[in-house]
């Protein structure tokens, strides 16, 4: 909702909508974490709730600060980072390779779509365990984890984005004598590309739970297995701290997609709307 | 029953040269229950190089069938459609199309929607955004060469896409009722264009429409068709030259000629 909303007041060329649109929504969030922060650390102070059960936000600072000057989050970061954009590339990548395989030849669809609908119905995470056996401690189980776990919403999206490509395109096209080739390119691609997009914001959030399942299951770095570690040693700031980076990574993945849409998908936007 | 009519209209022709034959046409579709359904029945026309002939019908009378037919995008059952002289078989490639609707693609330019034929020829770019430029300013659109299709008016798409069915220079332009979805203003100013446009580059136009003021206004020849399974009930010269002003849709003469369509629409209850 938000989206549409700063989309088309970009679109509209008056700089003021603009910066008091962007202003006043970006303000909002900041006044209301400033508050929300602010009635944590009192509510934590006055009824005196022990560190082990909720940390002040002060202690949760303080935890984060003594990560990065120590550097202790560095690697654990770096692998949770990699784990997880490994996995939704990989999931993007096999996502619209297999989506456009089933969404455009009539046999392949008729093959893989019951395959598709059974794994759809088995929570991918149950799968994870197996995986570690398969694809070791290291960081390739957890790239494959977060891989399937974020490829089924890309293909559903794709699948659905070829299927309901306006016929009158193809046929235009092909009264040109355009190729498949071409008409996959300059039709089916582009205008499927809404569907993507909508498929890869979900993709990103579960590549971010499947790397840290796997890593819950059983891993020697990444966050996951950081909060494992702090949760064990009773140390909760530590385990906010290694929450706060690893939202950060979500944060940055989403912004990334998002980015992208906006740039690509300009067009699919709603029209915008008389002034507000 | 059309063979009377083919000959009216072949001596209409004579002099000029065929660029289309439509040959004993007809077109069947098989329903999922296995039921036939005849569309369209022995249709026999010939169309001049250069000429304007109006396809009139009424609504789901498999016009639309014919003309796609003509453009090689749907096989006939039966006989046989040459163009200039070959047999139509696949889309030749020859022909620009231009559908009820628009048909742009939303994530290109006006621009870029206008060269899209030219990319598929392989035409070299430079060529290819001179070429556009010039059609846009034919059909009116000068200036509007950045803007995206959701930026326009459904008129001013509509030029977009008539841009687009002009840009390889085609001999023969397939229209398939394409201002039905317009207001009658605008559909007034866009027919004085394309009738401008049709003097302008001298295409052959084949024109899909159930407008009867619309056949009448525009056309060298009116294609009246039955009701399914479709077939030419008559075809009617307009003997009134053309340039012809906006104000003879409201002439005597013109009145005439859409008397004389409306009663052959009726006929039978078509």
């Amino acid at each position: 909702m938000t989206d549409a909303v700063e989309f088309s007041s970009i679109k509209s060329r008056s700089p003021g909508a603009v910066a008091r649109v962007l202003g006043s929504s970006l303000g909002l969030f900041v006044l209301t974490s400033i508050a929300l922060v602010a009635a944590w650390q009192l509510i934590v102070v006055w009824f005196e709730v022990p560190q082990f059960i909720l940390p002040a936000p002060s202690e949760v600072v303080r935890a984060i600060y003594s990560d990065l000057v120590t550097g202790r989050i560095v690697q654990h970061f770096l692998v949770t980072l990699v784990e997880i954009v490994g996995g939704f590339v990989v999931a993007a990548i096999l996502g619209v390779a297999l989506g456009s395989l089933i969404g455009l030849v009539p046999i392949a669809e008729r093959i893989g779509l019951p395959y598709l609908l059974a794994f759809q119905t088995v929570p991918k995470v149950a799968i994870a365990p197996l995986l570690i056996v398969w694809f070791g401690y290291g960081i390739q189980s957890k790239i494959v984890t977060a891989g399937l776990i974020a490829f089924f919403p890309i293909l559903v999206n794709v699948v659905t984005g070829l299927q309901t490509v306006d016929q009158r395109r193809i046929v235009l096209m092909q009264s040109l004598k355009a190729s498949p080739l071409e008409i996959y390119c300059k039709v089916l691609f582009p205008g499927m590309l809404p569907y993507l997009f909508a498929g890869l914001e979900t993709g990103a959030v579960f590549s971010a739970i499947g790397a840290i399942v796997a890593e819950f299951i059983g891993a020697a770095f990444g966050l996951g297995c950081l909060i494992l570690q702090r949760q064990a040693a009773v140390d909760v700031p530590g385990v906010f701290s290694a929450l706060i980076f690893l939202s950060l990574i979500g944060i940055m993945l989403n912004l990334l997609v998002r980015l992208a849409a906006r740039r690509l998908t300009f067009w699919s936007r709603p029209r915008r709307t008389a002034d507000h | 029953m059309a063979g009377t009519v083919e000959t009216d209209a072949s001596d209409q022709n004579v002099g000029r040269e065929n660029l289309i034959a439509v040959d004993g046409v007809g077109k069947t579709y098989v329903t999922q229950d296995g039921r036939s359904i005849q569309a369209v029945a022995s249709v026999n026309v010939e169309i001049a190089k250069g000429e304007f002939l109006s396809i009139l019908g009424p609504s789901g009378c498999g016009k639309s069938t014919l003309l796609m037919m003509i453009a090689g995008l749907v096989k006939p059952s039966e006989g046989v459609i040459r163009f200039e002289g070959k047999p139509v078989t696949d889309p030749h490639g020859d022909a620009g199309v231009v559908f009820q609707d628009a048909v742009l693609f939303p994530w290109r330019t006006v621009a870029q929607n206008v060269e899209l034929p030219g990319e598929i020829r392989r035409v070299r770019r430079d060529a290819r955004v001179k070429r556009s430029l010039d059609v846009l300013e034919l059909v009116g659109l000068k200036g509007f060469e950045t803007k995206y299709p959701n930026e326009l008016s459904g008129g001013m798409q509509q030029r977009v896409s008539i841009a687009r069915a002009l840009s390889m220079q085609p001999n023969l332009i397939l229209m398939d009722e394409p201002f039905g979805a317009l207001d009658a203003m605008t559909r007034d100013q866009m027919n004085l264009d394309l009738q401008r446009i049709s003097l302008e580059t001298g295409a052959t136009i084949v024109f899909v429409t159930h407008s009867i003021a619309e056949a009448a206004f525009l056309s060298d020849r009116v294609c009246v068709m039955s009701g399914r399974p479709s077939t030419i009930r008559a075809i009617v010269p307009i003997e009134i030259p053309r340039p012809r002003p906006i104000e003879m849709m409201a002439s005597d003469e013109m009145g005439r000629y859409v008397t004389e369509l409306r009663k052959l629409l009726d006929h039978r209850g078509g």
